[in-house]
C-alpha cells in the first residue's frame, strides 16, 4: 500500500492472536445506549468511556454497584466479551466501541453484530467475532461452569476456541479488514493514498 | 443488466473497486453535528491532515441543545463546551455552520431535506444512524461511526462493501387513522429488528407512492431499526415537487436536467433483490411498542405476546408490563411529539387536528418539540401553535429533546411515555424510563385521554363534539 502522507500515518494497535479469559453477557439486543448512555456522550475526547460502560446495568440510581451484574462480579475477567445475539444495535455512536476499548475489551463474541458498530469495532482494534448460535451457547455454558477457562482467538488463521474443550469454530472477516487489523493501519491512510482516483472520479463526474 | 435504485446509485458512486476488497465509495453530502464530530476534527489536527471539501458539509447542532432559551448561554458546562467546539471546529476548517439561534438550525434529518441539501441519486453520510431519512428521496444515506467521519473529512470517500439489496413491498389501501409511523413500526414488528442487517431496503408499491414526503421520511427514518444501513423510495413527481425551490436545490434549467436523470433512477422493471417481502396495506393497524426494541410492536388493540425467552422477559420486566396485556386503557403520564421521525410540519398538522378543541387530561405532561426552526415557524404560521397552547401541550424549540434525554427533556424513572420518537430502548429518554413508541396521532389522543386509546374506532364514529 502506498502512502503519500506519511504525517498521516498513524499506528493502531497490532493484533494477532489473543489468549484470555471471558466475561459473559448472554443478553440479546445489547443496543449502544446500553453499552454507553447518551448523557456520557457530552466529552469531546476519546477517552474515559470505559468507567461508563454499560453504566445503568453496572450501577444502580444511587451510584452504588449492581451486586449481580457480570462486571461488578470479581469472578469473571479478561479482555473477551461473550454477548447475546444482535449486539451492538441501534445509535451509531462510536463512543460504544471506545466504551469496551477503553474499559479493556479487545474482542467480542456474539451470534450477531449490527452492522455499524462492528464497523466502528474494527476501526478501533476491536475484533467482533461472529459465531454460531449453538457454539455461542456452549461457550456460554462453559465459561459459566468454569470462569477461568482460557479463550483462545486466532487472528491470523482465523478461528476461535476454547481451550481444554473441543469447542472450535472458524470466523470470517473481510480480507482488507484482516489485514488492517494485523498491521494496525486504518482506512483513512488507504483513501488517502488513492486521493489522486478521487480527484479522478470527481472531474469525470456528470452529476 | 438491470438494475435496482440502489444499485445504480451506488454503482455511480464508486471510485475505485479494491481486488476481493471493498469499493471507495464517493459521498457527495457529509452532515455533521456536536456529539460525533469533536473527535473526527481532533483526529484530522492530531495527524495534520487537511479537510478535503468542506463545501459538501453542513453542520448542525441538534442532539444536545436545550430546547428552552435558545438565545441564553447553555446552562450545562458540557454540552455549552460540546456546541462551542462544533463552533470552533466549523470556524476553523471552514465548514458552514446552522448552529443554535440559526433560522436554518435543528435535527439534522429534518433541516437538511427542508433546505433541499438531500436531493435524488445523491450518497449523504452523518455521524448518526437516522442518516436513512434521508433515503426518502431516492439517496442512498447511511449512519457512519466517528472514525469514518474522519475518514470523509480526510477524503470525502468511504471505504466499504457493498449491502446486500432487499424490497418491502406494500399495496393496498391504508385503514384511516393508519399513519407512516404505524407502516415502519408494523414491517418491523413483522420482521424483527435485525432482519436487514447487511441489507439497503427499497421501499415499493402503492402505498409509498401515494405517500408524501414527509410520512417516506418517517419510513426510511426507522430503516435502522429492523438493522438495515438505509431505505430508498424511488423518486417521482412528489419528490421533485418537494425538492423545487428550496433553499440549495438547484434553479431554472440546471433544475430540469437533474429531474430528467432522477427520472432515471428508479428500479428496472425485472431487477432481482437478495431478499423481498410483501406486506398488505389493509392488514396494518395503529401501533404500538411493548417492549425495549422497536421490532416489540403490536396493534393497538392487541394483547402482548406470550413468549418464553429471557432476554424478552427482562424487557417486559423493564417496562413494568406482563404477558398477554393489552395496553389500551394503560393510563400515561408523558407524551413526547417531535424526533427526527415525527417532528416536520404534516405530524403537527395531524396532531393538532385531533387536538383541536380538547383538551389534554390533567394528568399528562405534553411535549410538543418541533424538529427545525422552520418547522416552528410554520407551526406558529399556521395556527397550530394556539392549538396545541389551548389545549394545554407545552412547545419547545427545535432539537433532539427527549428522543435521546441528552439534555433536561428526560422522562422521569417508571413513567411510560408515549413517544413518536424511533427508539424504545431501556433508558433511552432518561434513566428507567419507559418508551411506547407510536404515530403522532396516537400520541395526540393519548395525551388527550390520559391513557392509550383507539384512534381509528373513534375515526370511524362522527365526530366527536368538541369540548
Ligand atoms: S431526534 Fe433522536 S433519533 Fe433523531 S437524530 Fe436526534 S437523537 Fe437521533
Amino acid at each position: 500500500m502506498k502512502n503519500q502522507n506519511r504525517q498521516a500515518f498513524k499506528e493502531m494497535e497490532k493484533f494477532t492472536t489473543l489468549e484470555s479469559q471471558a466475561i459473559p453477557l448472554p443478553i440479546e439486543n445489547i443496543d449502544t445506549d446500553q453499552i454507553i448512555p447518551a448523557r456520557f456522550l457530552k466529552a469531546t475526547s476519546k477517552i474515559g468511556f470505559g468507567e461508563n460502560l454499560f453504566r445503568d446495568w453496572r450501577y444502580g440510581k444511587d451510584n452504588t454497584e449492581v451486586a449481580d451484574f457480570v462486571l461488578n462480579n470479581d469472578t469473571y475477567s479478561g479482555s473477551i466479551l461473550v454477548a447475546g445475539d444482535n449486539f451492538g444495535c441501534g445509535s451509531s455512536r462510536e463512543h460504544a466501541a471506545w466504551a469496551l476499548t477503553d474499559f479493556g475489551f479487545k474482542v467480542i463474541v456474539s451470534s450477531y453484530f449490527a452492522d455499524i458498530f462492528k464497523g466502528n469495532a474494527l476501526n478501533n482494534g476491536l475484533l467482533p467475532v461472529q459465531v454460531k448460535p449453538e457454539m455461542l451457547k456452549e461457550m456460554l455454558a462453559v465459561i459459566k461452569k468454569d470462569p477461568s477457562v482460557q479463550i483462545l482467538v486466532n487472528l491470523e488463521e482465523q478461528f476461535i476456541a476454547v481451550e481444554g474443550t473441543d469447542l472450535r469454530e472458524d470466523f470470517k472477516i473481510d480480507a482488507y479488514k484482516k489485514m488492517c487489523l494485523m498491521n494496525g493501519y486504518d482506512d483513512i491512510d488507504f483513501l488517502i493514498s488513492n486521493k489522486d482516483k478521487i480527484e479522478a472520479y470527481e472531474a469525470s463526474r456528470e452529476f | 443488466m438491470k438494475k435496482t435504485l440502489f444499485d445504480k446509485v451506488w454503482d455511480s458512486h464508486v471510485v475505485h473497486s479494491v481486488d476481493n476488497g471493498p469499493q471507495i465509495l464517493y459521498i457527495d453530502k457529509h452532515l455533521i453535528h456536536e456529539v460525533t464530530s469533536p473527535q473526527a476534527f481532533a483526529e484530522l489536527e492530531e495527524r495534520n491532515i487537511p479537510l478535503f471539501r468542506k463545501d459538501q458539509i453542513v453542520a448542525t447542532a441538534d442532539h444536545n441543545v436545550p430546547t428552552k432559551d435558545q438565545h441564553l448561554p447553555i446552562q450545562d458546562l458540557l454540552s455549552k463546551k460540546q456546541v462551542e467546539m462544533l463552533s470552533t471546529n466549523c470556524e476553523k476548517h471552514g465548514v458552514t455552520l446552522y448552529g443554535l439561534g440559526h433560522p436554518y438550525q435543528g435535527i439534522v434529518h429534518v433541516m437538511a431535506p427542508e433546505l433541499g441539501v438531500t436531493q435524488p441519486g445523491m450518497t449523504m453520510v452523518c455521524g448518526d444512524s437516522h442518516t436513512s431519512t434521508h433515503g426518502a428521496f431516492g439517496t442512498i444515506a447511511f449512519g457512519i461511526g466517528t472514525s469514518q467521519v474522519a475518514q470523509v473529512f480526510a477524503s470525502q470517500c468511504l471505504l466499504l462493501s457493498k449491502p446486500k439489496s432487499m424490497r418491502i413491498t406494500l399495496n393496498g389501501d391504508l385503514k384511516p387513522g393508519v399513519l407512516p409511523k404505524d407502516v415502519i413500526l408494523y414491517i418491523i414488528a413483522k420482521l424483527g429488528t435485525n432482519s436487514g442487517t447487511g441489507y439497503f431496503v427499497e421501499y415499493a408499491g402503492d402505498v409509498f407512492e401515494n405517500m408524501s414526503m414527509e410520512g417516506r421520511m418517517t419510513v426510511c427514518n426507522m430503516s435502522i431499526e429492523m438493522g438495515a444501513r438505509g431505505g430508498m423510495i424511488a423518486p417521482d413527481e412528489t419528490t421533485f415537487k418537494y425538492v423545487k425551490g428550496k433553499e440549495f436545490a438547484p434553479k431554472g434549467e440546471e433544475f430540469d436536467k437533474k429531474v430528467a436523470y432522477w427520472r432515471t433512477l428508479p428500479t428496472d422493471e425485472g431487477a432481482t433483490f437478495d431478499k423481498e417481502y410483501t406486506f398488505d396495506a389493509a392488514d396494518i393497524a395503529p401501533m404500538v411498542t411493548y417492549g425495549t426494541n422497536p421490532g416489540m410492536g403490536i396493534k393497538i388493540n392487541d394483547r402482548i405476546p406470550d413468549i418464553n425467552d429471557v432476554s424478552f422477559e427482562k424487557s417486559l420486566k423493564y417496562m413494568g408490563l406482563h404477558k398477554g396485556e393489552k395496553l389500551l386503557g394503560k393510563p400515561i403520564n408523558y407524551v413526547f411529539i417531535g424526533s427526527c421521525t415525527n417532528s416536520r410540519i404534516e405530524d403537527f398538522r395531524v396532531a393538532a387536528t385531533y387536538i383541536k378543541g380538547r383538551q389534554k387530561a390533567a394528568n399528562v405532561n405534553a411535549l410538543i418539540v418541533p424538529g427545525s426552526q422552520q418547522v416552528a415557524k410554520q407551526i406558529e404560521a399556521e395556527g397550530l401553535q394556539e392549538i396545541f397552547e389551548a389545549a394545554g401541550f407545552e412547545i419547545r424549540q427545535s432539537g433532539c429533546s427527549a428522543c435521546l434525554g441528552m439534555n433536561e427533556d428526560k422522562i422521569p424513572a417508571g413513567e411510560y411515555c408515549v413517544s413518536t420518537s424511533n427508539r424504545n430502548f431501556e433508558g433511552r429518554q432518561g434513566q428507567g424510563a419507559r418508551t411506547i413508541l407510536a404515530s403522532p396521532l396516537v400520541a395526540a389522543a393519548t395525551a388527550v385521554a390520559g391513557k392509550i386509546i383507539d384512534v381509528t374506532t373513534e375515526i370511524e364514529e362522527p365526530e366527536p363534539a368538541s369540548v
